[in-house]
């Protein structure tokens, strides 16, 4: 008996669920060999819009845990990638990497989440300070997530590209509206679904698919956005520059000019946790 | 296990007034929510609906400072003049004379009072109508009365409806608005039976209201449809316009277009301002202007560049 073949419905992970784009709209997504592979959701700036009403729902919370246990969140979620390394390969082998490159891609990914995972309890120290003043008060400075910030990835490296973006984000408590890679969107469909395993609350990571060219001016304009970490051309820069000025956020764009700057272990750095934090610095009476 | 059946009072009342289709009436009203309204209908239909909500708070925990800054908000929602002021604050009578004060004598914005032992109505008719006449005597201009649902469900709608027209007469000159408290009526029939209760009681320009917003079950597109229908048969037969207002439940300024939708195809223009429509709400107003905002700058709005509303229904 022959079966039906089982094809997968690509959905992106918005809000602690697998949705389709508001607008009902796909676009055909070609694996390398130019065979039809699936039809992704074109997502909108109103799907935009709802993954930031998401974001902005599961934020508090998210930042309420503690440190150390958005760590092991973190952790967790390398470990998920861990274990399904040879379908993360697989995927990048048909979607145009080589073999030993998608291996590399998928290791340098956990990895980075690991090494974000371990700043998790550690950048407050670094980033925070007593401040000496002269007068009869403890100063002090600590940092407090931004709230919703967006993240734009780079069309390669799609996994790795995407994770270094958002880990940074993340791990201080932010939250993230992400969209991914235009060109090899599947592997961040993938990644949805192991953020859904990752003892990572819903709405904490959305990963929408679309085009750039629709979703750049929302990200841009949207006064909830906080902040837009991105990996974009010179127009798109230009965009989210403007947009940025006219809606009070902190634009970031990715120094990686290469994809292969993106594997750098020079890339990663506390000082990308520090790009999304607020400073709080307080003056507390001693008394004489 | 057998349906089981109204009793005989009710059974009359429903012979004639007529029953509800009710999954008519929920396929229908599903349809509300494909409507595309764009651009400048849009901010018509937003405007329109900030012009008709009753901002409320009813809470234990209400001072008159609250009410104070209630009423400030509800004459000015935003600083862009463009949006109108709502129709009315709703507060409990104990608060109408700070409202009163906050609002001064002249004002565009009108003060409804929740009476009538709000929200259950348990309470002796006489202690109902003496706080009637309190919210009277501290200037309201509206009173919002509950129906008396035990009677009802027992089939005594005498009681019901003389104890209406009591407050009616109570209530002198004022709008009436009669909260049906549709959550614990059960079915569309014995909404669609209470409406036709009340609407022969009460005078033109007088409303019949949803809910407390105190249940766990508040306006929603099927209720409010059995109630304009009833509206719509009682005008049809009768000729009395009688006023329609959904309370609690309606959050967003997308469910306020699909009610207004409602309006639109049930009633026609004729109920699309505030003297036939309101919606009682709190949090709605804030969505509303926020929807306005997006519509002028074309960014989508943060909510916290607008003013926190008061909290429950």
């Amino acid at each position: 008996m022959t079966r039906l073949p089982i094809t997968k419905t690509p959905k992106p992970y918005v809000g602690g669920a697998f949705i389709r784009s508001e607008s009902g709209r796909t676009y055909s997504l070609p694996d390398a060999a130019g065979n039809f592979f699936a039809n992704v959701p074109q997502c909108t700036r109103k799907d935009l819009r709802n993954a930031v009403e998401a974001a902005a729902k599961a934020g508090p919370g998210w930042a309420k845990r503690t440190a150390y246990n958005r760590g092991q969140i973190l952790y967790r979620l390398g470990e998920m990638i861990e274990a399904r390394r040879a379908e993360l390969i697989d995927t990048l082998v048909r979607f145009g990497a080589g073999r030993g490159a998608a291996g590399r891609e998928v290791d340098a990914t956990t990895d980075r989440l690991v090494y974000y995972a371990g700043w998790a309890d550690k950048y407050e120290q670094v980033l925070g300070n007593v401040n000496p003043v002269a007068s009869p008060h403890f100063n002090f400075t600590v940092t407090e997530p931004m709230g919703v910030v967006g993240v734009i990835a780079p069309d390669a490296p799609a996994l790795l590209g995407l994770v270094s973006l958002f880990a940074p984000v993340i791990v201080s408590g932010n939250t993230v509206v992400a969209v991914a890679s235009e060109r090899t969107p599947y592997p961040a469909i993938l990644l949805g679904e192991m953020l859904a395993t990752s003892d990572l609350p819903g709405g904490v990571v959305n990963v929408l698919t679309g085009f750039r060219k629709e979703l750049v001016p929302t990200f841009a304009t949207h006064t909830h956005l906080r902040a837009v970490s991105a990996a974009v051309d010179v127009a798109d820069r230009k965009t989210l520059r403007l947009g940025g000025a006219e809606s009070i956020k902190r634009v970031y764009f990715s120094a990686a000019a290469t994809e292969r700057d993106w594997f750098d272990e020079r890339t990663q750095s506390v000082y990308a946790i520090r790009d999304f934090l607020e400073f709080k610095t307080i003056w507390h009476p001693i008394g004489a | 296990m057998p349906v089981k059946s109204p009793p005989p009072a009710l059974r009359r009342l429903f012979d004639e007034v007529g029953t509800v289709d009710s999954v008519g009436v929920e396929e229908r009203v599903a349809k509300y929510g494909t409507r595309s309204i764009k651009k400048a209908a849009k901010v018509w239909g937003l405007k329109t609906a900030v012009s008709m909500v009753d901002l409320t708070t009813l809470e234990g925990k209400d001072t008159p400072a609250k009410v104070a800054s209630l009423c400030q908000k509800g004459v000015r929602p935003h600083d862009d003049d463009a949006i109108p002021p709502v129709a009315a604050v709703c507060v409990y009578p104990s608060m109408v004379r700070h409202a009163r004060r906050a609002l001064g004598s002249a004002a565009k914005v009108r003060i409804a009072s929740v009476a009538t032992a709000f929200p259950s109505g348990q309470a002796p008719l006489k202690t109902r109508l003496a706080e009637v006449r309190a919210a009277v005597a501290d200037g309201a201009d509206e009173i919002d009365m509950v129906i008396n649902r035990g009677a009802f469900l027992a089939g005594e709608f005498g009681v019901v409806q003389d104890e209406i027209s009591a407050v009616v007469e109570a209530c002198g000159p004022l709008t009436l608005k009669v909260i049906l408290e549709v959550s614990e009526l059960e079915t569309f029939d014995n909404i669609r039976a209470a409406s036709f209760l009340a609407m022969r009681v009460i005078r033109p320009g007088d409303f019949i209201k949803t809910s407390t917003g105190k249940t766990s079950l508040n306006a929603t597109l099927g209720n409010n449809q059995v109630m304009l229908e009833a509206i719509r048969d009682f005008y049809l037969d009768t000729g009395v316009a009688i006023a329609m207002k959904p309370a609690g439940g309606i959050r967003t300024a997308k469910q306020a277009l699909q009610f207004l939708t409602a309006v639109k195809e049930t009633l026609g223009d004729a109920w699309l301002n505030n003297t036939r429509y309101r919606f009682g709400a709190s949090a709605l107003l804030n969505d509303l202007v926020r929807q306005l905002a997006k519509e002028k700058s074309g960014a989508y709005q943060a909510p916290f560049y607008f003013s926190e509303s008061a909290e429950s229904y």
